[in-house]
């Protein structure tokens, strides 16, 4: 992958442009879902080939790959960290915005860049001082955030706020009432997304005071944050998400970036405060429900956010969902296949110990009845799962829904962890549907009497051979049971009657009872036929999603014979068209030149030329012999002046019939064999040989100069070819 | 004897053929001089045409038109400044001659344009 490739994947909006890179994206976030094993390599590709340096990605964008990466695991074999080091010293040494600097030191959390002390210092110095005077958040979120990070990554600086209370108080000046904040004290507006920057801005400011910050303080900041959870949106499946609501908001704020902000910046104030907040472990366990169920977003940046919002989930102080999975919702009666539920966390690690309940299973036709007793699963750890050893008796091909329940042994576990209560899954149940009894009859239609009848394997294709007249009807019938003895319903079993003609008929099978069966009336039919005797083969269809031996079997053939059609009887309908006739490729237009004559050899053109000047020397010889002179030609200025021009008139179309068989210039069919006008085409250089006004002839003219021009590619320059090229232009305007 | 006799008779004609010729004025055998040139260019096109074939056929024709028509130009030409003539006694030989100049002047301004 190319640089401008790398860059247009990492860059957000271009992403939306490059299919590729939301292939890949697809590819890679697919896998974190179902919480299996990653394939590092796929991943990595979201952001750019391992091959290529990180460098060419801004700081920001590089920590957001590579914190990424450190959450999945996996990209260790990027050999990255000398090129972001110098880049992380070059932003940590300049006077850079609050931003750079912000975005330079969490790049060096994970590079862990050998950074000066003295260095740290002065930042230090520098982000003390502009905390105290910023007003807007995002000054107060990039400086107290960048104190933090300077904190973690040396002890030699002294970072601690003296007057964190007063901080604590301007930042909280920007809150609303309903839990949301503003980006500064002149802006109006009011976002979630703020919301998730301040707490987490807060959060940092408690890590940093050096006294106890007020606890009332505290108090009403968790009020908020309830409030907070209180707007929050609701899908119909159980997932939470927090929206924005802003219109002129900035590029990524989205629901995804205000829900992982919010997520951020509560897992961050949690951590930081030791009371214990009042959120009902549903909605967390809703906000990872929302973070697993969205799918893969299109950009980096949205990767990245829901990546670390689910990283943040993982190990919260509020508490962590465990997620409910199954490895495989489909499940074979035939080969006893067993029930098997997996619990995590949001990214696969081990559950503490928990049981898991199968409390109701319904038919999803009938959603009101449970089949079943509440069950409990058995746990493997080998397999990390939950088993099922065997479906209840009673279930039967079909699709069902399952209702599961996780329930802690430990008591102290339920203050820690959110099961999220019931979990609907959709189960689909296959089996191998028996088929028998299959037989088709042709039976008189007056007496109902058996004219024939033969029986059918439906395992296999049939070559049966039937015969019958419009007085006449066909029956066929066959019984499908289920492995359990019931009997099965398909959503499709069709019969087809396809005349040699290609003329195809379909018929959908009834269930009489206990059997399938379908009765064809001739009589009844004749105008469906269109009068159209002769053999009709048959296929019988019969298919559903949870049958597994689905088929589609040649019966055979059956011989109709239908009576004249009638004088204002409907014509047949047209042969359907070939599918792939009308679709597929059309056959390559080839240009085709009329051959070159052929020309005589040049030698006996040449024996002509001087044979025909043979009659004009014969004349000028005559011409002395019988004595002319030139006496007569005037002597006086004007006559003499005229019979000079004219005989140079005459001179000039002389020459000028020399000239054109010299080939200086040619004719207009010939133009790429002259010299003279050759050069001046490489001067009147045209862009666009094909002018809309063209007629068909000059297109034509065109093609033939171009493929002469490729032709001989091989051994002229390109000069020679573009005068060729120019000449078909020049040549087709004449 | 009636063979040679026959030659005689020829040689005899002829004889008498070109004395009698030889009393045309010069103006008028020049101009004989001429249609027997442009006559001969034209047979000898034909004759190239018919060992060669016809391509390309429109500069064949110009060819062999341009010989013919010059031809019969002049022959115009001759029988407009023959003094005998006493239709054409009026007519100044001077505008005889423009006369075929302007004709031969069209003709081959056609000719050109046919020549491809």
């Amino acid at each position: 992958m190319s640089d401008v490739d790398l860059r247009s994947c990492g860059n957000p909006a271009d992403i939306r442009r490059s299919s590729i890179c939301r292939t890949r994206a697809l590819h890679a976030g697919r896998r974190i879902f179902r919480k299996v094993n990653l394939n590092p390599k796929e991943t990595l590709n979201v952001w750019f080939d391992p091959s290529s340096p990180l460098i060419k990605l801004s700081l920001e964008e590089a920590y957001e790959a590579l914190r990424t990466f450190e959450i999945l695991g996996i990209g260790k074999e990027l050999n990255v960290r000398a090129s972001t080091c110098s880049s992380v010293v070059d932003k940590l040494g300049s006077s850079s915005s609050l931003k750079d600097l912000f975005f330079a030191l969490r790049a060096n959390v994970l590079f862990k860049c050998e950074i000066n002390e003295q260095v740290f210092l002065e930042i230090g110095l520098r982000l003390k001082a502009s905390v105290n005077d910023a007003n807007s958040l995002l000054d107060f979120y990039y400086a107290i955030g960048s104190l933090r990070l300077i904190k973690d990554q040396t002890s030699e600086v002294d970072v601690f706020l003296a007057d964190a209370d007063g901080i604590f108080r301007s930042i909280k000046a920007l809150s609303q009432s309903d839990g949301r904040w503003r980006y500064g004290p002149n802006n109006p507006v009011s976002s979630t997304y703020a919301a998730g920057i301040a707490l987490e801005t807060l959060a940092g400011v408690i890590s940093l005071a050096t006294s106890e910050i007020d606890q009332s303080l505290i108090g009403t900041l968790s009020n908020d944050i309830v409030k907070l959870f209180d707007g929050i949106e609701k899908y119909d499946d159980g997932a939470y998400y927090f929206d924005e609501k802003l219109v002129d908001a900035r590029e990524h704020q989205g629901p995804l970036s205000a829900t992982s902000s919010v997520v951020r910046g509560l897992t961050a104030f949690a951590a930081a405060t030791s009371g214990s907040l009042n959120l009902p472990g549903s909605k967390i366990f809703g906000l990872a429900k929302f973070f697993l169920g969205i799918g893969i977003p299109g950009n980096a940046k949205d990767l990245y956010n829901q990546i670390d919002a689910l990283a943040c989930l993982e190990s919260n102080r509020v508490s962590i969902p465990l997620i409910l999975s199954l490895p495989a919702t489909v499940l074979s009666l035939t080969e006893k296949d067993q029930l098997k539920v997996r619990v995590s966390t949001v990214l696969g690690s081990t559950a503490p110990p928990l049981s898991v309940k199968l409390t109701q299973a319904f038919s999803s036709d009938s959603k009101d009845a449970s089949i079943i007793e509440s069950q409990e699963l058995k746990f493997d750890p080998e397999a990390d799962a939950h088993v099922l050893d065997a479906l209840p008796k009673i279930v039967d091909v079909g699709n069902y829904v399952f209702v599961f329940e996780t329930v802690l042994h430990d008591q102290e576990h339920k203050k820690v962890y959110a099961t999220g209560g019931r979990t609907k899954v959709p189960i689909y149940v296959t089996g191998v549907i028996e088929v028998d009894n299959a037989e088709i009859a042709v039976l008189d239609s007056d007496l109902g009497s058996l004219e024939t009848q033969k029986k059918l394997d439906l395992v296999e294709n049939n070559a049966i051979s039937l015969s019958a007249n419009h007085l006449q009807k066909l029956r066929l019938s066959f019984r499908l049971t289920t492995p359990l003895k019931h009997s099965f319903e398909p959503h499709q079993a069709f019969l087809k009657l396809i005349h040699e003609t290609k003329v195809e008929h379909i018929f959908v099978l009834g269930n009489s009872g206990k059997q399938f069966e379908i009765i064809l009336d001739f009589l009844g039919l004749v105008e469906k036929f269109s009068y159209l005797s002769g053999t009709y083969d048959i296929q019988l269809t019969v298919g559903d999603a949870v049958m597994e031996n689905s088929f589609l079997r040649e019966l055979g053939h059956i011989e109709l014979d239908l009576p004249e059609p009638p004088e204002k009887a409907t014509r047949p309908p047209p042969r359907p068209v070939d599918a792939y006739l009308r679709y597929g490729p059309k056959a390559e237009i080839t240009h085709i030149f009329r051959d070159p004559e052929k020309l005589p050899p040049q030698e006996l053109s040449l024996a002509f030329l001087g044979l025909i000047l043979v009659p004009l020397l014969a004349f000028l010889v005559g011409l002395l012999r019988l004595g002319t002179n030139l006496k007569n030609f005037p002597t006086s200025t004007v006559p003499a002046t005229f019979a000079i021009l004219f005989h140079l008139g005459i001179a000039a179309v002389l020459s000028l019939y020399a000239l054109f068989w010299l080939k200086v210039f040619g004719s207009i069919h010939n133009v790429e064999s002259t010299r003279f006008l050759g050069n001046l085409l490489d001067v009147c250089r045209a862009q666009n040989p094909f002018s809309p006004c063209f007629n068909l002839g000059q297109v034509e003219i065109i093609l033939r100069k171009r493929e002469n021009a490729f032709a001989t590619t091989m051994f002229g320059t390109r000069k020679h070819i573009n005068e060729i090229w120019l000449a078909g232009l020049l040549d087709s305007v004449f | 004897m009636g063979k040679s006799s026959a030659t005689k008779d020829a040689q005899a004609l002829f004889q008498s053929l070109r004395s009698a010729y030889a009393a045309t004025p010069t103006n008028l055998k020049i101009i004989d001089l001429y249609v027997m040139f442009a006559v001969f260019t034209a047979v000898i096109q034909v004759v190239y045409m018919a060992i060669v074939g016809s391509f390309p056929f429109n500069s064949f024709l110009s060819g062999v038109l341009s010989g013919v028509g010059t031809a019969v130009l002049a022959v115009c030409l001759r029988i407009q400044v023959n003094k005998e003539n006493k239709e054409f006694k009026d007519l100044p030989p001077e505008r005889a001659f423009a006369d075929f100049v302007l004709c031969n002047l069209v003709l081959h301004l056609v000719i050109m344009n046919f020549l491809g």
